[in-house]
């Protein structure tokens, strides 16, 4: 019965995608609409062949199933956004490469930067925020996941909005906010899967066997819970047509701006913190194997922090039409939320105090040690840059892209490595890794890609910004626009071969996560290996 | 008094005063006496259900934990 009903939403979705395609009024719509198209009949195909042949699935199982589809799409969509990532370092370096010509402006910066971007957040990081939270939800709660296919249907979802939003992106379909890029019915869409999303985590969370909620699972909520929020409110918008991509925004002005910021310092507060250090609360204890050093701590580290961000984004708008009290309560949040992030921080480097060897000899918990490590300094980096003086230097410069890379590669990008290095072994049924030099290939190529990538951005974004405040005896800039640009280009070279380093890192780990899988054999379960017979 | 004024008035005085309350109660709520024993045990949730759910791992953990008694011993 309700495969029927399936039957004909799909089957709806599909013509009436195709019609819409027949009157679109641009090609980022157009292209959507024929995806969506195509998306509705794969499905409504699948459905229609699997028709009373897909078993129920065992209650007395995790559902991991999806996870491991969660883990395959987050290292591939992790290749793309670094190879996107490095493409586009190397076109600020050398403009030939933009191809403008040849494709048509496809391969633009201006077009394949939000690509970046969202690759690398949404794809990357939300693919690695999903299947971990699934995977901790289950095991931190001892109930499989709630609400059946759901967590499929959050699972491909996603995968249709990076999908649409890769190709309108491409095509010239952006809203032109910052990380919020996404046009207004791919914005629709999102909020479908990420009600879902919540419906699947609280669910499992109501059924729990274990009577206290672990904290992994508190940072989990709160960042589901939150991007829900400004996900919302940040996106109300008003389609100019039911057939085309542009939308006007229901805020103007400065409003408009604090809302963008509201938004934008909160996705990095909620999405690239919270949600990690859900990641970081879970993965570090499991890999360390002893629990986390205080968990007082932690629940500290949880509500100062909640409390905290919420308030630090006008530090995104100094010196502009923002009032001046909002951008000092702005910096004012922002140094105060160097105390949780810290605590936080020392609550995982501290998990480790007695096991300190492990350093030496597990190349994975190096990687997670490493990946707090660089939390810590980007949320010491980030409070600093907030304060206004220090901003009127640092503001617009490529320091903030330094900044915002240490953070994702270091903290976010190692994380995830940790926790896939984790779990493959684990959700394929495997001894163990492949190759554990092949991790520390994989440590240091990216250790060392960071590293180029921020010290090269820290000394063009100081030269820039100190080049552009410069005066002579009369007043007068000393320099033009065009001169900081050709002064920075050994930087931006170097820049980019650090993101290759770390590509070339990131591919010899899915070679090495692929390895593990096809190449080593499945471990029997615990039940089978019976005492032999004397 | 325009809603705008309203509201901020109500945020900079109540609100504040609420928000600083709920955090501070949450840190004596941490640090509450006897809450150790509790905290202790839910940190050590990650350790416990990592195959099967709690009701499918029933016969499993109950040989677990005679196994730990037996280690205590």
């Amino acid at each position: 019965m309700w495969d029927y009903v399936k039957l004909i939403a799909l089957g709806a979705v599909a013509v009436l995608a195709a019609y819409a395609a027949t009157l679109a009024r641009d090609p980022a719509y157009l292209a959507n609409a024929i995806e969506v198209a195509a998306v509705a009949a794969i499905a409504f195909g699948w459905i229609l062949v699997t028709l009373g042949k897909r078993k129920p699935a065992p209650a007395n199982e995790y559902m991991d199933d999806v996870i491991r589809a969660g883990v395959i799409a987050t290292a591939s969509w992790g290749i793309v956004g670094f190879l996107v990532g490095a493409t586009i370092a190397f076109e600020l370096a050398f403009p030939a490469l933009n191809l403008s010509n040849e494709t048509l402006g496809m391969m633009n910066f201006g077009r394949l930067r939000p690509l970046h971007t969202s690759a690398v957040i949404f794809a990357f990081g939300g693919n690695a925020l999903i299947m971990s939270a699934f995977y901790v939800v289950q095991r931190t709660c001892a109930v499989r996941l709630w609400g059946r296919g759901l967590a499929w249907f959050v699972f491909w979802g996603w995968q249709v909005m990076i999908l649409l939003a890769a190709t309108a992106y491409v095509l010239g379909g952006t809203q032109s906010k910052e990380y919020a890029e996404t046009v207004w019915y791919i914005d629709w869409w999102i909020v479908v899967v990420w009600l879902a999303f919540l419906a699947v985590f609280m669910g499992t969370l109501f059924n729990r066997k274990e009577p206290h909620i672990y904290v992994a699972n508190w940072f989990y909520l709160s960042f589901i819970v939150t991007i829900a929020m400004l996900h919302v409110v940040n996106n109300l918008a008003i389609p100019v047509s039911l057939f085309g991509s542009v939308s006007v925004q229901v805020t103007g002005g400065v409003q408009d701006a604090m809302t963008q910021w509201w938004y934008g310092h909160n996705a990095v507060g909620f999405f690239l913190t919270a949600g990690f250090l859900g990641m970081m609360y879970y993965f570090v204890p499991k890999q360390a194997e002893r629990p986390i050093y205080s968990y007082k701590l932690s629940i500290i580290h949880f509500w100062a922090l909640i409390f905290l961000y919420i308030w630090a984004g006008p530090h995104h708008l100094h010196y502009t039409a923002l009032p001046d009290w909002a951008s000092t309560l702005g910096m004012v949040f922002s140094i105060m939320l160097w105390m949780p992030s810290w605590g936080g921080m020392i609550n995982g480097l501290m998990t480790l105090s007695g096991a300190w060897d492990k350093l030496r000899t597990d190349p994975v918990i190096r990687m997670m040690v490493v990946s707090v490590g660089f939390y810590g300094m980007s949320t010491f980096e980030g409070p600093m840059m907030s304060i206004k003086a220090v901003n009127s230097l640092s503001h617009y410069t490529d320091w903030t892209i330094g900044h915002v890379h240490s953070g994702a590669l270091g903290w976010n990008g190692m994380i995830t490595f940790g926790a896939l290095y984790f779990l493959t072994p684990r959700l394929w049924a495997r001894e163990r890794l492949y190759s554990l030099s092949l991790v520390s290939w994989h440590f240091w190529l990216a250790t060392i890609g960071i590293v180029l990538y921020a010290a090269s951005m820290w000394v063009t974004g100081i030269m820039e910004g100190l080049m552009w405040r410069e005066v002579d005896a009369n007043g007068f800039l000393v320099n033009a626009f065009a001169d900081t640009v050709a002064a920075k280009w050994p930087m931006y070279v170097t820049r980019a071969t650090g993101g290759t380093l770390y590509l070339t890192g990131a591919c010899i780990m899915c070679y090495n996560l692929w390895a593990t899988v096809a190449k080593q054999p499945r471990k029997e379960a615990a039940g089978v290996a019976f005492v032999p017979a004397e | 008094m325009d809603l705008y004024t309203l509201l901020r008035e109500f945020a900079d005085s109540w609100v504040l005063l609420a928000l600083v309350l709920f955090f501070v109660g949450v840190v004596f709520w941490a640090w509450r006496p006897g809450s150790r024993k509790m905290h202790e045990d839910t940190a050590n949730i990650p350790f416990r259900h990592d195959d099967k759910p709690a009701a499918a791992a029933k016969v499993d953990s109950s040989n677990g934990d005679s196994k730990l008694k037996e280690a205590q011993k």
